[in-house]
């Protein structure tokens, strides 16, 4: 059942929230230890809310959108009094006096969060294998990577513990794990959806949104969620979701571009697989079958995007983490003075990557390069909005593939950190234009695993890449 | 609006440090300056391979040296939001017992810390 | 004692001894809280003296995911004062200083770096000279520290306990160009900027709470020469006395190491008050490498010209102003002029001598015997009423005083207050009657008053004196009493 049937049987009194929560617990009580998606399971919590809102439809009160629909949060999403971790030791003990915006608004939606799930820590990596807690497997095969940093809540919905699922994407952390994992995954404008409550990366980049087994329901989450919080300074005022109800608009006369750069081509960006570029091509074909007018487009900038992002990315992480001290929560390791302290208890706190993006960071930023490295790349974020501004005047929206290849083994590329990185080329440039992209699944690749489509569209522009995506999984 | 062909690496004669310079000759000295400055203690193989792969990923990251940017205001956020602002009126404030509860030492509603060597600034 | 009393007194030196020869060179930083309801990025009370960690939230307590949000209070009166200063107010974005400290949640302080609010502007001290402010600028609060055992030293404490009730609190720091010459001038600056403060309400600019704090920047440099040598930044500095004291040792050690050597390293230096002493504050490493970048979470801040024009229409008459009106109204001395305008007496001052009472009086009654810090009892009718029943001597100086004192209590009319009191002004007839008993009962020391040598004079006189008012129960005019005594002993 989609998350939009449960609701509307929940909210019909034709089953009890109850009994939806009750089987999804089951399932993620015998299927997760082979899967490790989540961090933490909050049953009890979750049976209290259901079987409040059934009170409620029983009661004759109104119920929201999504009453009774099972919820998987990234465990980098704050949750009052229960543990957040971003699955880092650091934050070993933490528990939150106070809820992320999000996590109320689908509180009060009706959404039933069953727990927290796993993610590389504090969303730094695209495999979920850089945890404290022991990394998830794909449920497609468990010997492969779901990707991250959200893979808990990738393989939370591709395993069908959740229906619906919340992530965050600073460098593709939504749609790269959504691809590999065969799900839709989202990650919105930048600002549309509240920051407040998320555990930052960093703050330029990072963005809340969606993951769903089908674009419906993530359309409905799309617009659960989004809308502005005054609680965010970055967040936009007056955006209205509308997802919802454009899915059944189809793409006939829509312009669609095809970036010459993530196409495969000589010129472009290399080690895009052969199966993942024959997929994306089938799925432009599908768009042109349904009317719409394809054309290439040339994104020059596009291929600057990893550059300028492992120079904001790091740079704003080593700031935003600075925090981890041992003096107000979390670890402590003790030391004779509090600079002793604060070193042991960071350096025992953080795992490996952790520790390589605030070294990255803080280096970039040091005396003296400041203005050489994190200025620069803020300057190439302009020139990649005119860039992407022209390219718009032209296209309402871009296809690429989601990731170069499908899921990866365990183990594969945890060695080599710059070949990791290069495996979120083509989703990072969204985030620093601070662009809207969806993935949605197209096809499987000659290894049987599945394949993403990535859609791009400009600012505020949400809803067109939904629309997109219903046309793609209609035709996949 | 620039051109395309400002996306071109050209030389870039202005730029007052040359990052390429600077990622070739990362040194363990400047790894282990770092490390301190965002107080982590490096093992010395950490050092090692953390001088290595920095110099790596920062050589990469170099290709932005490439392209002409005097002119380009810097982005930092993808809307041209300005001026948020809040009314200054009180809203509530945290239990104490609830702010302390995750707290690793705490003595008289404060947090406890070792010895502060050093001044504020 | 707040320190913000006037700066000269007798056991602090007005000018270092420097050696003939060196010239000193002084910058300052004021850092002062704004007067808001709440802190600069959250909805919490920014309140003095409350019990330790209960004004905190998720923002100012720096908790993972928490978001700053601009407090528009803040910066309109970061405005106002960057206008009050005649700075240009600009375009700014917040920035973040970067550098572990356990009195600073997010271990980076917001703070604003190469886009200031305020730039270029100029304040004129009480005596004409002129220093430029570089910028004044918006940044957030640090908590506070108590550190335990080692009696309080911060490098001998065992263990230290962090509130953080302050961290987050909206102030502004006043950078000074290197324009300070003298220790007066220091002290001067202070003094008109906290002026200047309270004139325009920005903050309520208590240096004892810590509601204004200076860092002096200090230097020093042959007479003459026009160079910026190697300076020492002080802080820690907790009053006005400190400040010259603090200024006048770092100077002397500055020509000491100059002299006999290649002078001073650059380094933040704090002052020990107790020691008399500056002594070495953190490390060259650990300082200036701040990692400055623009804060993420914040947006620019762009006010309109109308705005900026709205803050000027609305801008106080400044201190310098107020206290040249003063002593042309009044005839009132500098010194009377700047404690009156500090006091925000002096518009009472103008409108009691306007309404024909004797300004001389009005002043000296003023500065004596109305430092309060509530008065708003007394209003210009009543007072200027007092001033003239003790000029035409239906009051005596010491009844004046009382019946102020009633005023500031009570308000109400001054007649009714001395009526009850049974202040009668006593006329001359009945003083001299009462005399003339006296000088029946005291008939020796009656001629001894008027055939005495000096010493027997001023002695008799006294006793005199010392009857009547017993007589009077004190109510006689010791001035008057003086008169009558001088006439009948002719």
């Amino acid at each position: 059942m989609s998350a939009l049937e449960i609701a509307a049987a929940v909210r019909s009194g034709e089953r009890s929230a109850l009994d939806v929560v009750e089987e999804h617990l089951t399932l993620i009580e015998a299927r997760d230890p082979g899967l490790n998606a989540y961090n933490l399971v909050t049953a009890e919590g979750a049976r209290a809310q259901a079987a409040a809102i059934d009170a409620a439809v029983s009661a004759g009160e109104p119920v929201g959108r999504f009453a009774g629909v099972p919820l998987a949060t990234k465990d980098n999403m704050c949750t009052r009094g229960i543990p957040t971790t971003c699955s880092s030791r650091i934050l070993e003990g933490w528990r939150p006096p106070y809820d992320a915006t999000v996590v109320t608004r689908l509180r009060e939606a009706g959404a039933v969060s069953v727990g927290k799930t796993n993610l590389d820590e504090f969303a730094m990596g695209s495999s979920t294998e850089h945890s404290a807690f022991g990394p998830t497997r794909n449920p497609h095969d468990p010997s492969r990577v779901p990707g991250g940093s959200s893979g808990g809540t990738a393989a939370s919905v591709a395993a069908g513990f959740t229906p619906l699922g919340i992530g965050s994407d600073t460098g593709g952390s939504i749609r790269q794990p959504a691809a590999f994992c065969g799900v839709v995954g989202m990650k919105p404008t930048y600002g549309v959806v509240s920051r407040y409550g998320l555990v930052a990366l960093a703050s330029s980049l990072d963005q809340v949104g969606p993951f769903a087994a089908n674009v419906a329901d993530a359309a409905a989450l799309f617009d659960v969620i989004a809308g502005h919080d005054p609680l965010d300074s970055t967040s936009i005022r007056d955006f209205e979701p509308t997802a919802q109800a454009v899915l059944e608009a189809g793409v006939d006369g829509l312009r669609v571009g095809v970036v010459k750069e993530l196409a495969g081509g000589s010129g472009g960006v290399p080690g895009l697989a052969a199966d993942v570029l024959a997929r994306t091509a089938e799925a432009v074909e599908a768009l042109a079958a349904a009317g719409a007018v394809v054309d290439e487009v040339s994104v020059p900038s596009s291929t600057l995007g990893l550059s300028a992002y492992y120079l904001v990315m790091p740079a704003e992480a080593s700031s935003n983490l600075a925090r981890y001290d041992g003096i107000r929560y979390g670890l402590r390791v003790d030391g004779a003075t509090t600079a002793e302290m604060t070193t042991a208890t960071r350096t025992a706190g953080f795992g490996t990557e952790v520790k390589r993006r605030i070294m990255l960071g803080t280096y970039a930023l040091s005396a003296g390069y400041c203005d050489a490295f994190y200025g620069k790349a803020l300057k190439v974020r302009t020139m990649m909005l005119e860039d992407f501004a022209r390219v718009y005047e032209r296209f309402d929206v871009l296809v690429t593939p989601t990731t170069p290849t499908t899921a990866f083994e365990l183990g594969a590329r945890t060695q080599d950190p710059l070949t990791m990185y290069v495996n979120d080329v083509c989703t990072i440039p969204s985030n620093l234009t601070g662009h809207p992209a969806i993935s949605v699944p197209f096809g499987v690749g000659d290894d049987g695993m599945p394949v993403g489509v990535q859609v791009l569209a400009p600012a505020s522009h949400d809803a067109q890449t939904f629309r997109v995506a219903a046309v793609l999984e209609a035709a996949a | 609006m620039r051109t395309l062909t400002s996306l071109t690496p050209t030389p870039n004669a202005k730029s007052p440090v040359s990052l390429r310079a600077v990622v070739e000759r990362i040194t363990r000295d400047e790894v282990v300056h770092v490390a301190r400055l965002a107080r982590l203690d490096l093992a010395d193989d950490e050092i090692d391979q953390f001088t290595q792969q920095l110099g790596a990923i920062l050589e990469h990251a170099a290709d932005v040296e490439a392209l002409e940017v005097a002119d380009v205001e810097p982005t930092s956020h993808p809307l041209p939001l300005r001026n948020v602002v809040r009314a200054d009126e009180v809203s509530e404030s945290l239990e104490r017992d609830e702010v302390m509860a995750c707290a690793p030492d705490v003595q008289d509603g404060q947090f406890r810390v070792p010895p502060v060597l050093g001044e504020r600034t | 004692m707040s320190g913000l009393v006037p700066c000269a007194t007798a056991d602090t030196p007005v000018e270092p001894a420097l050696p003939p020869g060196w010239e000193l060179v002084v910058g300052l930083e004021v850092h002062v809280e704004l007067d808001t309801a709440t802190k600069l990025f959250c909805g919490c009370a920014n309140q003095f003296g409350a019990q330790p960690n209960t004004n905190v939230c998720p923002t100012c307590l720096g908790l993972p995911g928490s978001l700053p949000v601009m407090n528009e209070r803040a910066v309109e009166l970061a405005m106002i004062l960057g206008r009050a200063l005649g700075c240009d107010v600009n375009r700014s974005v917040m920035a973040r200083k970067n550098y572990f400290y356990p009195d600073m949640p997010k271990d980076f302080q917001t703070t604003q770096y190469d886009q200031p609010t305020n730039t270029d502007g100029r304040l004129e001290l009480a005596d004409g000279f002129v220093v430029g402010i570089e910028r004044a600028h918006i940044e957030e609060d640090t908590g506070k520290s108590v550190h335990v055992g080692g009696g309080g030293r911060i490098n001998e404490a065992v263990y230290s306990l962090v509130d953080y009730n302050r961290a987050g609190v909206p102030l502004i720091e006043i950078v000074s160009r290197p324009d300070i010459r003298t220790i007066e001038h220091a002290r001067n600056y202070v003094e008109e900027l906290r002026a200047i403060v309270a004139a325009t309400e920005v903050s309520d600019a208590r240096m004892e709470e810590g509601s204004i704090r200076v860092d002096a920047n200090v230097s020093v440099r042959p007479h003459g020469s026009s160079e910026l040598r190697t300076r020492c930044e002080i802080k820690n500095i907790n009053s006005l006395r400190s400040l010259g004291r603090a200024i006048e040792h770092e100077a002397l050690r500055h020509v000491d190491l100059w002299t006999t050597g290649s002078g001073p390293q650059q380094q933040t230096r704090h002052w020990d008050e107790a020691a008399g002493r500056t002594t070495p504050g953190r490390s060259k490493e650990d300082a200036e490498d701040y990692r400055y970048f623009q804060e993420p979470d914040l947006v620019p801040l762009e006010p309109t010209p109308a705005v900026i024009a709205a803050i000027d229409e609305a801008l106080p008459t400044l201190p310098a102003a107020r206290r040249a009106a003063l002593r042309e109204a009044t005839g009132a001395d500098a010194d009377a002029a700047r404690l009156l305008v500090e006091r925000g007496q002096d518009s009472l001052a103008m409108a009691a001598a306007a309404s024909g009472a004797d300004a001389a009086k009005v002043v000296t009654r003023l500065v004596n015997d109305l430092a309060v810090d509530d008065w708003s009892a007394v209003d210009t009718e009543s007072f200027a009423a007092l001033i003239k029943m003790e000029s035409n001597g239906e009051l005596s100086a010491s009844q004046a005083k009382v019946v102020l004192g009633d005023l500031v209590e009570q308000g109400g009319d001054p007649a009714d207050h001395a009526a009850r009191r049974g202040f009668e002004a006593m006329d001359s007839t009945e003083l001299e009657s009462l005399l003339d008993e006296l000088i029946v009962v005291n008939p020796a020391e009656w001629s001894r008053l008027r055939g005495g040598d000096e010493v027997d004079r001023k002695k008799m006189q006294g006793f005199f004196t010392g009857q009547i008012m017993k007589a009077t129960r004190g109510q006689a005019d010791g001035r008057a009493v003086a008169q009558l005594l001088a006439q009948k002993s002719v």
